[in-house]
């Protein structure tokens, strides 16, 4: 189990309408090398579920191709496509015992009692329950019964393994616990793992690479920090993580970074993301941890906004301000221990850097 | 203090209205044309005679004897008077659950002033049981089967000959009748039937001629079903009661002709719950001298071809309410008819009914 | 140990000093009687229309006073006389039985005793019925033996006196008896002779078609419940409408459209024949026999076969199949190791209910059952409301409900209740 042994899959043009008007999945084209962790990340309704499903056979696509290991898979049963999938509730039978569950998929396979019997229980070991074979489903405990999901989805040895939001169903601390244990396995295996999730922590935590999903749409494919750091536009920017928006529009570009008008007359300076020719519109984005109340003069960006609340959350501090005519620009301050004189009502002066904001969406 | 007044003089005098006016009599029944026959002839008449009576009717006498019976173990009757057959009104007076009724004192004489009891005559089986009307059990056939070559059943025992007669039979599940015919067409003399059956061979050898038809008969337990066997031509020949093959014939002209040899009589006619209170009792005595009087059973056949118990209504009979044909042909008394019957006999089913019902389900069942 | 060997194992206490025990079984009390105060009017009403009709059932299943109390001084008076002897008894039997008569004629009882006893003897009926009219003007002096053998000349009969000496006391396995195609004789219990044997086959016959019943229900019914619990709701709901239909018809107008469909003359021959399936000659017999029993009960109980088995399977979640594909079990592993096991419960819900209904229904044999597709419970509606042998009716029913129970108790042993979910 140590080699890597992951398949590649490929997505060429795949579409997927349910009821013959609107596209769900609206022309994919996706690369997955073998080996990697690749997450589709995005709100309900975004297509990624349909997406897996099409990968599993469990949905046939309206249009395109998906290929495993570089040969077409659409007319290929899910039984025979020898990829190992956990499910959202996990689906364990509940009229088997943990073992038997285990052992489903070797049986069907028709591999011989001895060497099922060891499968099983290198299995159950990888996740920590060699003692639970012979217990019923629904005798574990949430976070038992997924691990039971995920030893049964790799005791057959599958070169890829799909995973539908497996960790929904857990409270916070468990799941977190539980992805770093996916994480790890997934690095000592080294399966392909195409992972499921509307949870921007959960994809950023595990993955090699993130796929962002909105209405059918990759709308960006990139690491976790990129993603976060460098969002091609404010649909990523606003999903993962916390942002800032502010608009304007484009008065003067040069190289990188642009100048920008504020609709209430503000200028800015801000990184030339991704946006059109002067007078076009943008939107800014900028996160809140990147603002300072420090300012010097030295700052790209200087204005002044008024403090509407202020909200004590241990680690930092959120502050709440009117800037530029936008009441939701949150400013996250750093707690220090260090004494600031920062109550609502007042004015002050905040400042941040060109790189920080980023001017987005052409169009929009 | 005056309002008081007024309102109790109010309250006592509806009370008393009430009581003197209302008189609730339920009447048991068939339901069906049979109903209808007694609504026309005797409840309309009677009510529009009685302002003050009102008849529901109840159209349970399918049921009655159980029914009965619980209500006397309970210890409430709701009924005043039921509608049943003479065999059943037997039981019901031998479990003591219907009243005894003195004929000569308590209904009309014939309008020539002969006593009902010799009105009624030979026709009073049990000492509870009012006689209403004569029916018949007797057999309907196809008239347009083929393989009969033009031929039609006159005689009993054309039933029993699937030669001649080829087709399928209906007959009622049960041995009532049914023994009585195969022995006669047996050898069996008429006078001879009832003491044959008492013997085990007497019922072997009923059995054994049934036997002889048995894989072409259907069995039936409703009286509607051999009308619509015949009508759907799923039997040829089937016994049921005449009145059915009256409307089977006359009203919905279906090809079927009545045999009428060795027609079985039966009788229906009223009881009076035993336990009823005086006041109750009274009531039905009053209805009861009116609706079982010549006129009154004359006039049910204007409805339904049944013959009248009494022998002064024979006369009587006229044409059919809306069909406008003459009912004496139709009667299962008239003289054309009757040249060869069968009275049910009624003491003899009473001790031999359970065994015999035994046998024969058991030899149904093999 | 313990430290203090002498002092008691430690009871809990209040601080009042109160076992705890105590305490909190009081507390529970007020708690357990406010929750049988809800459950009263419930408990009431069962009890009232369920428990106590059917220990008055049973009761008279065995119940047998009629005789002692119409006749108690003869009864009193044959305690003497044996059974087996071959003489009559003697002219105190007599007297007795003319003083108990003169008293039930009275009464009007005598007539009642004697249809009890025709149960057992054909012609005792009459006897008594003869007799009663006849004692008014026997003479009061006696000889009785001598007048009443004039009467009838039963009551010279030793049988007669066999009968009345064997059903004298108050409980009698007489009924039993006769439900199990047996009787009491001069020599004890023996079977009836083969020309009345019924029960027992009936009985049979009334598990073994209320068996096929079931299975064709399942047959039917589970493919059925699986499409409604897979199709979209609104699909979904105008197929539960289709199942329920039904309901709404009369189930005599159902059983009527059946006997129009299956018999010779009817719709599916006619179809046959004109298709050339079979010839005019040889239409198939359908009705009127169990083939018309099984086809008309399977329609009719089909919906009870349906809704559990659908409520059991619209629980079930469409993953677990996907999960055992995607483990690589083909469509039918898939249904028969994951998805079938889980509707047992509802298969268990839905047979049961089909069953107990199916062994207890008397309406559709009796219209389309003809002679061999007629059910125990048929018989006993005879006895019930036809020649009012009340008696023999409860015998049955115990034994139906006994053979119900026994069969709970096997299926309770083989897949336990428990695993039975009607929703």
């Amino acid at each position: 189990m140590t080699e890597s042994r992951g398949a590649s899959v490929r997505y060429e043009n795949v579409q997927k309408s349910y009821d013959g008007e609107t596209l769900v999945v609206k022309n994919l084209n996706l690369d997955i090398p073998p080996g990697e962790f690749l997450t589709m990340l995005g709100p309900s309704g975004s297509g990624k579920t349909t997406c897996l499903m099409m990968l599993a056979g469990f949905e046939p696509a309206t249009h395109g191709e998906i290929f495993l290991n570089d040969k077409p898979i659409n007319n290929v049963p899910p039984h025979k496509r020898g990829i190992g999938m956990v499910f959202q509730n996990y689906a364990l039978f509940p009229h088997m015992s943990v073992a038997e569950n285990l052992a489903f998929p070797l049986q069907v396979r028709g591999m011989g009692k001895a060497e099922q019997e060891e499968k099983v229980t290198r299995a159950l070991e990888m996740v920590e329950l060699g003692s639970f074979g012979s217990r019923r489903p629904a005798q574990l405990s949430g976070g038992q019964q997924q691990r039971v999901a995920v030893a049964r989805a790799l005791v057959f040895e599958p070169e890829l393994v799909l995973m539908d939001e497996p960790l929904g169903a857990l409270d916070k601390q468990l799941r977190e616990q539980m992805q770093y244990e996916i994480k790890h396995i997934h690095e000592n295996i080294g399966v392909s793992i195409v992972y499921v999730t509307h949870d921007q922590t959960e994809a950023l935590t595990m993955s090699d690479r993130v796929a962002v999903f909105n209405d059918g749409i990759i709308q960006q494919l990139s690491e976790p920090d990129q993603l976060y750091e460098n969002p091609q536009n404010s649909f990523v920017a606003q999903f993962i993580g916390e942002n800032n928006k502010l608009s304007g529009t484009v008065v003067a570009v040069d190289g990188d970074t642009c100048d920008v008008k504020l609709d209430d007359g503000t200028m800015l300076k801000a990184e030339a993301v991704n946006i059109g020719a002067v007078g076009s519109r943008t939107t800014i984005s900028l996160r809140p941890e990147r603002v300072e109340f420090d300012t010097h003069e030295s700052m790209d960006n200087l204005i002044p906004g008024e403090i509407r609340e202020m909200i004590y959350l241990g680690d930092h501090i959120r502050v709440r301000m009117k800037v530029a005519g936008n009441d939701e620009f949150i400013v996250k301050v750093r707690n220090r221990g260090e004494k600031r004189d920062l109550r609502a009502g007042q004015t002050v002066e905040i400042g941040w850097a060109a790189g920080d904001c980023k001017a987005l969406d052409p169009v929009a | 203090m005056k309002l008081k007044t007024i309102l109790m003089a109010g309250a006592a005098s509806a009370m008393m209205t009430s009581a003197a006016l209302a008189t609730d009599l339920t009447i048991v029944s068939w339901g069906g044309a049979y109903s209808n026959s007694q609504n026309e002839a005797y409840h309309k008449p009677y009510m529009a005679q009685n302002p003050d009576v009102t008849i529901i009717n109840d159209e349970s006498s399918a049921e009655a004897v159980a029914k009965l019976r619980a209500m006397n173990e309970a210890g409430n009757i709701t009924w005043d008077l039921v509608d049943v057959l003479a065999s059943d009104a037997i039981r019901l007076c031998d479990e003591g659950l219907a009243e005894e009724i003195d004929f000569d004192e308590e209904l009309a004489p014939a309008p020539d002033g002969t006593p009902a009891s010799e009105d009624f005559g030979d026709l009073i089986v049990a000492d509870c049981f009012i006689p209403q009307i004569v029916y018949s059990t007797t057999f309907g056939y196809r008239t347009d089967i083929e393989a009969w070559k033009g031929k039609e059943p006159d005689d009993i025992c054309d039933v029993f000959d699937l030669e001649t007669f080829p087709g399928k039979r209906a007959l009622e599940k049960r041995p009532i009748n049914n023994m009585e015919w195969a022995l006669l067409c047996d050898g069996v003399a008429k006078d001879d039937v009832y003491d044959v059956l008492e013997t085990d061979e007497g019922v072997a050898r009923a059995l054994a001629k049934l036997d002889t038809i048995k894989d072409q008969t259907v069995w039936w337990s409703a009286g509607a079903e051999t009308p619509q066997l015949l009508a759907d031509g799923e039997v040829a020949i089937g016994s049921t009661y005449n009145g059915r093959l009256f409307s089977l014939i006359e009203e919905q002209k279906q090809p079927v002709k009545i045999l009428w040899d060795a027609q079985v009589f039966d009788l229906d006619g009223w009881i009076v719950p035993a336990g009823l209170s005086d006041e109750r009792k009274a009531a039905v005595m009053k209805y009861l001298r009116f609706a079982t009087d010549t006129q009154r059973l004359a006039d049910q056949a204007k409805y339904i071809s049944y013959g009248p118990a009494r022998k002064s209504s024979a006369p009587l009979v006229g044409k059919h309410a809306t069909l406008g044909i003459d009912m004496a042909p139709h009667m299962p008394t008239d003289p054309a008819n009757a040249k060869n019957t069968f009275l049910y006999n009624y003491e003899w089913w009473a001790d031999y009914r359970d065994d015999l019902d035994a046998k024969f389900q058991a030899w149904l069942s093999k | 140990m313990n430290m203090h060997p002498q002092s008691d194992p430690q009871v809990l206490t209040t601080r009042d000093g109160t076992p705890l025990k105590v305490s909190l079984a009081k507390a529970l009390r007020r708690e357990k009687l406010r929750s049988l105060a809800l459950i009263a009017p419930l408990l009431i009403f069962i009890l009232v229309t369920f428990a106590a009709p059917i220990a008055d059932m049973l009761l008279r299943s065995v119940e047998n006073g009629i005789v002692e109390n119409t006749l108690p001084k003869t009864v009193n008076a044959l305690s003497g006389w044996d059974v087996t002897s071959s003489q009559l008894p003697g002219e105190p039997v007599y007297k007795a039985l003319y003083e108990d008569l003169k008293v039930a004629t009275a009464e009007k009882t005598h007539t009642r005793l004697g249809s009890r006893l025709n149960y057992e003897a054909s012609g005792m009926s009459s006897l008594f019925r003869k007799t009663g009219r006849r004692i008014k003007r026997m003479d009061e002096a006696g000889p009785f033996a001598e007048q009443f053998i004039d009467i009838d000349k039963d009551w010279g009969d030793l049988a007669t006196w066999r009968l009345l000496k064997r059903y004298s006391p108050k409980y009698t396995p007489g009924y039993f008896l006769n439900a199990a195609d047996a009787q009491l004789t001069a020599d004890g219990i023996a079977m009836k002779p083969e020309n009345e044997r019924i029960y027992l086959l009936l009985f049979a016959r009334t598990l073994f078609l209320s068996l096929t019943i079931t299975l064709c229900c399942l047959l039917l019914g589970y493919p059925i419940a699986f499409l409604l619990a897979s199709l979209p709701l609104r699909s979904a709901n105008l197929l539960m409408i289709l199942v329920l239909l039904p309901f709404w018809t009369s189930l005599l107008v159902r059983t009527s459209a059946w006997k129009v469909l299956l018999q010779q003359e009817g719709v599916i021959n006619d179809f046959l024949v004109w298709i050339g399936v079979i010839g005019d000659a040889s239409r198939l017999v359908m009705i009127n026999n169990k083939t018309g029993t099984i086809i008309a009960m399977t329609h009719i109980l089909l919906p009870f076969m349906i809704l559990p088995l659908f409520s059991v399977m619209k629980t079930i979640s469409p993953s677990y199949v996907r999960a055992a594909k995607s483990l690589g079990a083909t469509d039918w592993t898939a249904f028969w190791r994951v998805y079938f096991p889980q509707t047992v419960p509802g298969i268990g819900a839905g047979a049961i209910l089909v069953f107990i209904l199916a062994i207890g229904y008397y309406i559709t044999p009796e219209l389309v059952g003809g002679t061999d597709g007629i059910f125990i419970s048929n018989r006993i509606a005879y006895h019930i409301s036809s020649s009012l042998n009340w008696g023999l009716a409860a015998a049955l029913g115990v034994i139906l409900l006994g053979a119900v129970l026994l069969l709970f108790y096997v299926y309770d042993k083989i897949v336990g209740i428990d695993n039975v979910k009607l929703g």
